[in-house]
Formats: structure tokens, C-alpha cells, sequence
């Protein structure tokens, strides 16, 4: 594994994914660069197919790219193995998955720990950072609530803080409140700049959701697998109003 | 691992089905074994019995006791072999006995054997004339120790001194006395098979070396022929019925088995695919396929234990229940425990099938499946 010292989050540079559809070529994204730093929150927006998602699984290491290089981290995870992904997902990055999708026979905090268990175990370890998250995110008394046992909120809180287990580099969040009102949603994301900016982790929000740009430092445009625009949320919300 | 086992845990009703899909299997497959473990076990325990380890019969008898006559020369010849250590009479009758206690036509089918060397279990002094000792299955005919047997039309007395374990033969109660108590009986009740002074349905022979297959040529040649020496295995093999009872039943026991894996197979598959969501976010956050395919393999051990677990329970249940000599069902550990390692390979491969499909769970699909 290639791991160079670096003060940003995650480097993207002329990165191209191109899938094959029976004969045709569909290109996703298209020599796209994009710099986060090391503890950036960035907003992807885009309509759909624009290619926001696959941008966010090649830079978590759920797809590679066709062409170009990605640094995660100070990784160069570009010509990484399927076993070299699934270890660097489990060591490097973290997500929130658009359902949440936690484990739904699990507690709150077994879910967490699901991180720890299925690599390498540390045990204690892993059980103090567990209940340590979940007091910072204000679940130590919903610790012990299976998923359905929880609020719409409570499962995201859940699923953030399995996304911190493994102190990643960039966590990726994916629509993080198209299941949630308004108000839910402000929270969540709310809670998201908190969680992040204090811990100094990067983050990339995959969104339809214009509100959610507020609370990002900047806002990448993608459209038909380029990104057009990169503004400071600050500079688009002036020129917006 | 901790996650399959506390999908186990706290999700129970999701394996109920196919738990008791497999319990029911695992007791048809121990109950089928331990009927043919009984067949066998009441078909042959009076040649499993010896302490030699061939048997020799005439070369006519079709490997048949009651057909077989060994002739004091014949036997003579059989001594005089190198490497032959010792050479004892036996000699079997089928009769019907009048026990005590029973109604004068309620006969007891039983089989009668003189011996001079003494089945394994019996002490080494031969029973005097008139004297058996009796089969311990014969006690829930009535027979009991120091009580008077009538054997055939004869209704010849026998009395028996004590009992001894696992020695049915061709599904009858065995009685053991002496060679010339099994004489007496034969002429008084078989006129026409009567055997004459020295003459023996059979010779036991134990042999020095550990090449008792070679010593049963070494016996025939030396004999010219007169002979057909066996060993104890093969005396078996050749009771009429043994091989075939054992053909068929483990057939029926093969194909449960293959019942069994389609039954985790088609079980698991499906389980799996209702997982395929869960195995995605699962990889996505940094599982591997090998992880998750283990925790499938452990559910299909547990679960197929547990159902081992109930099918051995039952097995010994009815093994308690039934009365001894009404159905020939013996449950031996070692035939619970095949039982139960065949339905873990079954389950095994029976995994398998879904190997292909979690491999094929793309950690991508967790994450939109937009393009």
C-alpha cells in the first residue's frame, strides 16, 4: 500500500469511470479533479445520473476508477486490489448510507462494533470508543435499543457513529436526509458538521438537497460526470439570496 | 462469527423451519441406522460373538450351518494347518422352546449352539450337559436364570445358568451349552440332521498371526477343497439377507442425506438472498466475502447441530421405549454420531450453494446505484 504524508482528505485527479452496456460505452464521470481537506465538509449535488454517487463510492473504495488517480487519506488506493478495498473501507473511510441500514438484530451499540468485528478485533478498545461515540452522540441510554427501537433520528445518530468507529480519514455520506422532515433533517445534518468539524474529519454529502449546502464549507456541482462549479457555500449562498 | 450467531440468537423464528425440516431428517436418519444396526445386530450377533476369526464350513454348505457338516478327519486336517493355534466344535439348531410361564403353544423361536470355545462374554468352562446359557433378549420371553427350557417336539429340558449380551442370531434369542447338549437336542428334535460323535457343523479356529484371510487359504488347500474357510466379517457378509438388508437401507440413508443438503442448500440460499442488502452495506463498511461466508457456514453447524441434538434425543427415546425383541432398533453412539456427521457434510456442502452469491454481493450496491 502506498501511504504518502498529506493535509488533505481526499485527492482526485483526472479520475474517469466508464461502464460498459452491452455495446455502448456510458461514461459516469470524466476526468473529474477534486481536492477535500483534511477536515472539509464538501456538498455533492447534481440531479440524478450526474454521477455524485459514483464519484463518492471511487473515492470509498466501493468502485475503481477506469482512469486516474485517488488519494484517500495519503492512500493511493487507484490500482488497489478488491482485498486492498475492502481493507482500506474497513480502516480508512467511513459511510452513511441513504436507508441507514444498520444491523437490524443488533443494538445500537453492537452496531457499532460491527466494525471491530469483522476485521481485525481490539476488544476493549473498540467497546470504550463504542460507548464513548455513542455518548457524544447522545444515545448512551439508547445504547442497548435494537434499530426498530429507535427514532428516524436515532438510527442516523447510530449510523454516524459507525461511520467514526474506525477513526477514518473521510467519512461519505449518501442522501443522508431524504428519509427524514425537514426539521429531522436539519438536525441530522446539523449533527453531522458538529461531529465532524470537531473531530477534524473530512466529509463529502452526496445530496438533492439544496439546504444541506448551508452547512458544508463548499458545494461541488456535477453534471453528466463533470463537476462544473466548486463554490464556498458562503459564495453561493450570497449570490442565492 | 458473532453476528451469525447472535442473528441465531435473537432472531430464532427465522430458523425454526428449517431446524425442524433437519431434526426430522437427522431422526429418520438414525432411526433408519439404528433399524439396520438392529437387523444386523439380532441377524448376526452370534458369529460377531466368537473369539476365533475364521470360520470354517464344508465346502458344500453355501457358507450355511445347518447345511454345513465338518467330519473329525476334515477337522483333523484343519488342526495340522501351520499357524492355526486353536480349532473348536460349533454346531446350531432352530427350535421352538417352552418357557415357563407361557401358554403351551406359545412357543419362543430360539437357536441353540454347542461350543467348545466360548463366545466373548462367557466364562471359559463349557456348561455342563444340559446346561445353556441364554440370550439377555430371551429374558422378555420369560426366561429366567435357573429356570427350565423344552426345546422342540421333543420338549428337551435345558437349564439355564445365566446370560449373555448381543448374541441374536438370524433374529432369534441364542442359547449356548456344550457340544453334546446341542447333539442331544438335534437328534431328539432334527432326526434327520442328526450329528454323529465327532461330527460339527462348523470350526471356530483362531489363527497366531494377523493374517486370518490367508490363513483361511492356507485352511481350504490343506483340506483339498473339502472346505470353505471365512473369516468373521465375511461369515456375516454371508448370512442369508445381511448384504442385502444393508444395500438397501443404505441407499435410503444416502438418499436422505442428499435430502438433507438440498434442504440447507435451498435454506440458506434463500436466506441469503434476503440478505443480499445486509452483505452489501456489510462489505462496504470493510467485511470481506470469507467473513460472511463463515458466518453462513456456522449457522448451517448450528443449526444442523441442534437438530442432530433433538434427532439423538428422540433416537434414544425410542430406543428406551421400545420393548426389547418387539422392534429390532438399537441406537448406538457411533451410528448417532455418523448420522450427525453426515448431516454436517450435508449442511456443508449444502452451503455451498450460496457461496457464489455472496461472493457476487457488490459493496457498491449499498451505496445509491445511481451511476
Amino acid at each position: 500500500m502506498t501511504t504518502t504524508a498529506t493535509d488533505f482528505a481526499l485527492q482526485m485527479e483526472r479520475v474517469s469511470k466508464i461502464y460498459s452496456v452491452g455495446d455502448a460505452e456510458v461514461v459516469a464521470l470524466d476526468q473529474v479533479d477534486l481536492t477535500v481537506d483534511a477536515d472539509e465538509i464538501i456538498a455533492l449535488v447534481g440531479p440524478s445520473g450526474s454521477g455524485k454517487t459514483t464519484l463518492c463510492s471511487i473515492a470509498g473504495g466501493l468502485l475503481k476508477a477506469t482512469d486516474g488517480s485517488v488519494i484517500v487519506g495519503g492512500q493511493d488506493i487507484s490500482q488497489y486490489t478488491p482485498k486492498q478495498l475492502t481493507r482500506f473501507r474497513r480502516e480508512s473511510v467511513g459511510f452513511v448510507f441513504q436507508t441507514v441500514n444498520l444491523v437490524p438484530f443488533l443494538t445500537a451499540r453492537e452496531n457499532l462494533l460491527v466494525v471491530d468485528e469483522i476485521g481485525p478485533r481490539t476488544g476493549r478498545r473498540a467497546k470504550d470508543r463504542a460507548d464513548q461515540l455513542l455518548g457524544e452522540l447522545g444515545l448512551a441510554d439508547r445504547s442497548s435499543n435494537l434499530p426498530a427501537q429507535l427514532s428516524g433520528g436515532e438510527r442516523q445518530r447510530v449510523a454516524i457513529g459507525r461511520a467514526l468507529m474506525n477513526e477514518p480519514n473521510l467519512v461519505l455520506f449518501d442522501e443522508p436526509t431524504s428519509a427524514l422532515d425537514t426539521q429531522l433533517g436539519d438536525q441530522v445534518v446539523n449533527l453531522i458538521r458538529h461531529e465532524m468539524k470537531s473531530r477534524g474529519t473530512a466529509a463529502i454529502i452526496v445530496t438533492h438537497d439544496e439546504r444541506i449546502t448551508h452547512y458544508a464549507d463548499r458545494v461541488a456541482r456535477i453534471v453528466d460526470g463533470r463537476i462544473s462549479a466548486v463554490r464556498s457555500a458562503r459564495h453561493l449562498h450570497r449570490h442565492q439570496v | 462469527m458473532k453476528l451469525a450467531l447472535r442473528e441465531l440468537w435473537r432472531r430464532p423464528g427465522r430458523f425454526v423451519v428449517a431446524t425442524a425440516i433437519l431434526a426430522l431428517i437427522a431422526l429418520l436418519l438414525m432411526v433408519l441406522g439404528g433399524l439396520l444396526d438392529g437387523l444386523l445386530a439380532g441377524s448376526t450377533g452370534a458369529l460377531r460373538a466368537q473369539r476365533g476369526q475364521l470360520i470354517v464350513y464344508s465346502s458344500t454348505s453355501r457358507e450355511s450351518l445347518v447345511r454345513s457338516h465338518i467330519t473329525p478327519p476334515m477337522r483333523k486336517e484343519v488342526e495340522g494347518v501351520a499357524g492355526v493355534s486353536q480349532v473348536a466344535g460349533l454346531g446350531s439348531v432352530q427350535v421352538g422352546a417352552r418357557v415357563g410361564g407361557r401358554g403351551p403353544r406359545d412357543l419362543v423361536p430360539v437357536v441353540l449352539f454347542g461350543y467348545e470355545l466360548p463366545p466373548k462374554s462367557l466364562p471359559d468352562a463349557v456348561p455342563a450337559y444340559g446346561e445353556v446359557y441364554a440370550d439377555d433378549s430371551l429374558q422378555a420371553e420369560g426366561v429366567k436364570k435357573g429356570g427350565t427350557i423344552r426345546l422342540g417336539p421333543a420338549r428337551t429340558p435345558v437349564r439355564v445358568i445365566g446370560f449373555l449380551r448381543d448374541s441374536r442370531y438370524s433374529g432369534q434369542g441364542t442359547l449356548w451349552g456344550s457340544l453334546a447338549t446341542w447333539r442331544s437336542v438335534l437328534a431328539a428334535n432334527r432326526p434327520g440332521e442328526r450329528a454323529g460323535e465327532g461330527v460339527d457343523q462348523a470350526l471356530v479356529v483362531r489363527v497366531a498371526g494377523a493374517d486370518a484371510s490367508g490363513q483361511a487359504g492356507a485352511i481350504d488347500r490343506a483340506t483339498g477343497g473339502a472346505t470353505k474357510t471365512l473369516t468373521i466379517p465375511q461369515a456375516i457378509d454371508a448370512l442369508p439377507g445381511v448384504t442385502q438388508q444393508q444395500t438397501v437401507f443404505n441407499q435410503i440413508i444416502g438418499i436422505t442425506v442428499v435430502i438433507a443438503l438440498v434442504v440447507v442448500g435451498l435454506f440458506f440460499a434463500l436466506i441469503t438472498v434476503e440478505r443480499i442488502g445486509l452483505y452489501g452495506v456489510l462489505k462496504a463498511v470493510g467485511a470481506s466475502s470469507a467473513i460472511l461466508f463463515a458466518g453462513v457456514l456456522l449457522q448451517a453447524v448450528v443449526v444442523t447441530l441442534i437438530a442432530s441434538a433433538i434427532g439423538v434425543t428422540v433416537s434414544l427415546a425410542l430406543a428406551a421405549a421400545i420393548p426389547s425383541g418387539s422392534i429390532p432398533f438399537v441406537a448406538t453412539p457411533s451410528r448417532l454420531l455418523t448420522s450427525t456427521a453426515y448431516l454436517l457434510i450435508a449442511a456443508l456442502l449444502g452451503c455451498a450453494f450460496s457461496l457464489r452469491r455472496v461472493l457476487k454481493v457488490d459493496p457498491a450496491a449499498a451505496i445509491g446505484g445511481e451511476q
